[in-house]
């Protein structure tokens, strides 16, 4: 204020005084200007790339790629996997939140890692795992088979790799969500006398929509998106067993680049309006969601 | 003779909320079912083979080959996604410019993006005929194909670890440290290397660990453009794969424990690092 006062009317002084926390205007462009031209190079031509490749024979070529029988198959199976891997996550993400988020017990923190470890697991070995239990030399393997019962590459084998790879989504941002949020409002809502389900549906519920949401839509993502673990169990049998990544890798192999971008472009379509309405969730509901620790 | 009064243990403290018994149960069977008994059994699997039998498959050659490729190159690229992933999270956090957001949105594009998708992107990008490839084929570096694609991928994915978990910290940053510091005659130097960057290292290396498990475990972004040559090019996960192909179920299984081993030895490291900060700085 004074300092606008003093120089109102004066001769406009040649530069602002630097700020002694800042640095100066030259270098802070500099970073910046490093920054986005990294981030630009590095993150957004792959994905410039992807719609270029798709629409480079023009559109009827991009359109004719999804009448092809195995690219409907493939798009059936990823909806009709993620139909079952998302609802079970998120299930069990609600309950895992509910009982660390709401009591205390020991070994809560053990439990937590536990959760967390299917991200630190490779992909590849997140599906071989389920090779080793339900394959041809697994450890139940000619049970499963015996009973007429395909798991791997099937559908249940699928299922349960993508489950796998997305289960800690759900849980890891409601835990923290519903600790910061504390049990007073439930405790208030039983003490008035509603029961324990009718307190989660009309007070926990609500407080954690946004939360829920948001780890839904990147579990979603992730689930139709999953190629490592999905490819180990799959078995790679066109129409039948190929989810939407594994018939672009298909493609792409057979060197049919443009089919492979046009089915890869769903998929980028599909990361872009998930990374639009995660971003329009942080800044609208930051509020509402946990704090740090994304992934 | 009973003590009165003597409070019962109980596994979990009273509380009047229900659904304790329910919930819990109910997550701990899927976490059992789903993950913790299927990881059971690779290791029971290769614990077949003995502690010697796992050795023998980690120094054939090819195997041995791939292992120091994947943790190689990982540490690399997980190096070089922790310097560019600190200057995007000061500039996102410290500058105003337009776009700010957009970018920062961006940033997470590798984690949106399925990694079969990223994977032929890149491969396509850095191919000796593809757009960026050209280029550096004119000054003779082959990208595509080479380690050097790998490294390329891996920094890829590795990035938004290494941005995220910086980014928090550095906009939590007391500015009144840094005026303390700037108005005791430090220069700006002397406050950004004594002042502001010390109680970020956690966060740095944090980071850093992440995008190397990442990348040692990456597998989709990265066969496309690696060219997958034995011996030049060809990453552990890869030769699980392969392994399984050939029905080498303990050969797999034996790769995949050793890779295991490194990202609980990885999770371990950033415990530490976390408990460490936790004491030096006081928060995590």
């Amino acid at each position: 204020m004074s300092e606008s006062a003093l120089t109102l009317g004066g001769p406009r002084p040649a530069a602002r005084p630097r700020s002694a926390t800042g640095e100066s205007r030259a270098v802070r462009w500099t970073l910046i200007a490093v920054a986005v031209v990294f981030l630009a190079l590095f993150l957004v031509l792959p994905l410039l790339t992807i719609f270029v490749q798709a629409f480079s024979k023009g559109f009827e070529t991009y359109l004719a790629t999804f009448r092809e029988p195995d690219a409907v198959a493939a798009v059936k199976l990823t909806l009709t996997v993620a139909a079952i891997a998302v609802p079970f996550n998120l299930v069990f993400g609600i309950a895992a939140a509910w009982a660390i988020a709401k009591f205390e017990f020991p070994g809560k923190s053990l439990l937590v890692t536990l959760i967390d470890l299917p991200f630190s697991v490779s992909p590849v070995v997140s599906g071989l795992i389920y090779v080793l239990i339900f394959g041809s030399q697994g450890v139940f393997g000619s049970f499963f088979i015996d009973q007429g019962l395909q798991i791997i590459f099937a559908l249940p084998g699928i299922v349960l790799a993508t489950i796998f790879v997305t289960f800690p989504f759900v849980a890891r941002e409601l835990i923290p969500l519903m600790q910061e949020q504390g049990n007073a409002e439930e405790e208030a809502a039983l003490t008035l006398g509603a029961s324990g389900l009718h307190a989660f549906l009309t007070v926990t519920l609500p407080n954690i929509r946004w939360g829920l949401l948001y780890s839904v839509l990147l579990c979603n993502a992730r689930a139709m998106g999953e190629f490592g673990a999905v490819s180990v169990v799959s078995g790679h049998i066109r129409g039948l067993t190929n989810t939407i990544p594994l018939h672009v890798e298909i493609l792409y192999n057979e060197y049919n680049f443009v089919a492979a971008f046009a089915v890869a472009s769903l998929l980028a379509g599909l990361a872009l309006v998930t990374l639009l309405i995660k971003s329009v969730l942080e800044w609208r509901y930051a509020g509402e969601l946990a704090a740090g620790g994304r992934h | 003779m009973t003590e009165p009064n003597r409070p019962r243990w109980r596994f979990r403290q009273p509380s009047v909320i229900p659904g304790f018994g329910l919930t819990f149960g109910y997550a701990l069977t899927c976490l059992c079912l789903i993950v913790l008994l299927p990881l059971a059994a690779l290791v029971w699997r290769a614990s077949g083979l003995g502690l010697s039998g796992i050795v023998d498959v980690a120094r054939d050659p090819r195997v041995a080959s791939a292992l120091r490729l994947s943790f190689g190159v990982s540490l690399a690229a997980a190096l070089t996604a922790s310097v560019f992933g600190f200057l995007v999270a000061w500039v996102l956090t410290r500058y105003r410019f337009p776009g700010r957001r957009i970018v920062d949105a961006a940033v997470d594009l590798p984690f949106a993006l399925p990694t079969a998708v990223a994977g032929i992107a890149l491969a396509s990008l850095y191919a000796p005929t593809g757009l960026v490839g050209a280029q550096l084929a004119r000054v003779g570096i082959q990208a595509a194909y080479t380690p050097l694609g790998i490294f390329i991928a891996m920094v890829f994915i590795g990035l938004p670890f290494a941005v995220r978990t910086v980014q928090p910290l550095i906009a939590e940053i007391d500015k009144e440290v840094e005026e303390a510091s700037a108005t005791l005659g430090a220069s700006r130097r002397a406050t950004l290397v004594k002042v502001v960057l010390p109680p970020l290292i956690p966060a740095v290396l944090t980071g850093f660990a992440l995008a190397f498990a990442r990348g040692v475990g990456e597998y989709g972004s990265i066969i496309f453009i690696a060219g997958n040559l034995p011996y030049v090019s060809e990453i552990a996960p890869l030769l699980i794969v392969i392994k399984l192909s050939e029905y080498d179920y303990a050969g797999a299984a034996a790769i995949a424990t050793i890779m295991l081993g490194i990202s609980f030895l990885t999770l371990l490291a950033i415990n530490l690092i976390q408990a460490w900060s936790r004491r030096r700085f006081g928060y995590v």
